[in-house]
């Protein structure tokens, strides 16, 4: 029988149980992960099962890290979330916690691109610290993500996102415009949409305020053209973005980028 | 002629700026699909709609 116990391929010759592996191989584990999710009481194990062991509080060696991050993972999933690739333009509200949502999912590339700096007003709601401030918003979401997942790959793009520079985005499968301005916004899609047919197009439109969570919506607008938002509720004065409505727009968007890499989304 | 799902008033010789314009729509925040196919924004005022034409207007609200 194969198995992979922390993402080492196994083989075993015998029937056996999970609390008998973890005595072999790992004895002190107190977490044990068997396909994706933890397991409280014995268990059979089959052929082809992928058992981690955890032990808590023990820093894993840099080797061993990528295996233990990924056994909350469905397995095959992660397999097509690494190998993609998705570019996230503007890194606000929006861009920022797409950033740190995909990274924990484990999409392997992401290309951030903002041509801005962190100041103390964004706080409020995107995903930087005090500390950040001054950095530009690509090196500060950068440096997160290699403490959330150091194996992701990451690409910053420190510039004014428009038509004449989106073919910088040519590699990746899917496009996110998380920009602020509604007239940007627009010359985005009408870009994608008009020359670069082959990628998906993930937009926003409307999440400012602290309106009814569930008018936030994904609506499909036509073959591989998506919004995400209520596309009423425009930021502006007495109406700002808040981090809790932004957020879940932002998750119904990295939400969607992975139905669409693993193919429930076409 | 359709727009957005619901019947709409056609007016002869009605161009893509002109119904932008009776909404109270900027056309630099929309994407505009006429039959299916997305109209480039340089060509809004030029392009004049059909009695059939099935339009869809997707406007853009600032945020993010």
């Amino acid at each position: 029988m194969i198995i992979y116990i922390n993402e080492v391929k196994t083989e075993i010759n015998h029937e056996c149980t999970l609390y008998e592996l973890r005595d072999k191989y790992k004895k002190d584990a107190d977490i044990l992960i068997l396909n994706g999710y933890p397991i409280k009481k014995d268990s059979h194990i089959n052929n082809f099962d992928k058992i981690t062991f955890i032990k808590k509080g023990e820093k894993p060696k840099y080797e061993e890290l990528e295996s233990l991050m990924v056994s909350r993972h469905t397995p095959n999933i992660h397999n097509m979330l690494k190998s993609s690739c998705v570019a996230i333009l503007g890194l606000g509200g929006l861009g920022s916690n797409i950033a740190t949502s995909l990274a924990r999912i484990g999409v392997g590339h992401l290309i951030l691109a903002d041509f801005d700096i962190v100041e103390p007003s964004n706080l409020n709601r995107q995903q930087y610290y005090t500390s950040d401030i001054g950095k530009y918003k690509t090196e500060a979401l950068n440096n997160h993500i290699k403490h959330i997942n150091p194996f992701i790959k990451v690409t910053m793009v420190n510039k004014l996102i428009n038509s004449f520079n989106l073919h910088e985005f040519n590699d990746c499968k899917i496009i996110i415009e998380a920009l602020d301005n509604p007239n940007y916004k627009a010359e985005i899609a009408n870009s994608v949409l008009l020359r670069m047919r082959d990628k998906y197009l993930i937009s926003s439109s409307g999440m400012a305020g602290f309106y009814d969570s569930n008018i936030i919506k994904t609506r499909k607008i036509r073959d591989k053209f998506y919004i995400c938002g209520d596309e009423t509720n425009e930021a502006k004065e007495g109406d700002g973005l808040m981090a809790p409505r932004v957020s879940i727009c932002a998750n119904h968007m990295a939400n969607l980028a992975t139905r669409i890499i693993v193919g429930d989304e076409i | 002629m359709k727009v957005n799902g619901k019947e709409y008033k056609f007016e002869e010789n009605i161009s893509i700026a002109s119904l932008l314009e009776n909404m109270g729509v900027k056309k630099e925040v929309v994407v505009v699909e006429v039959n299916l196919e997305i109209i480039e924004n340089e060509v809004y005022d030029n392009y004049l709609l059909n009695e059939d034409d099935v339009v869809e207007v997707i406007r853009f609200v600032g945020g993010g």
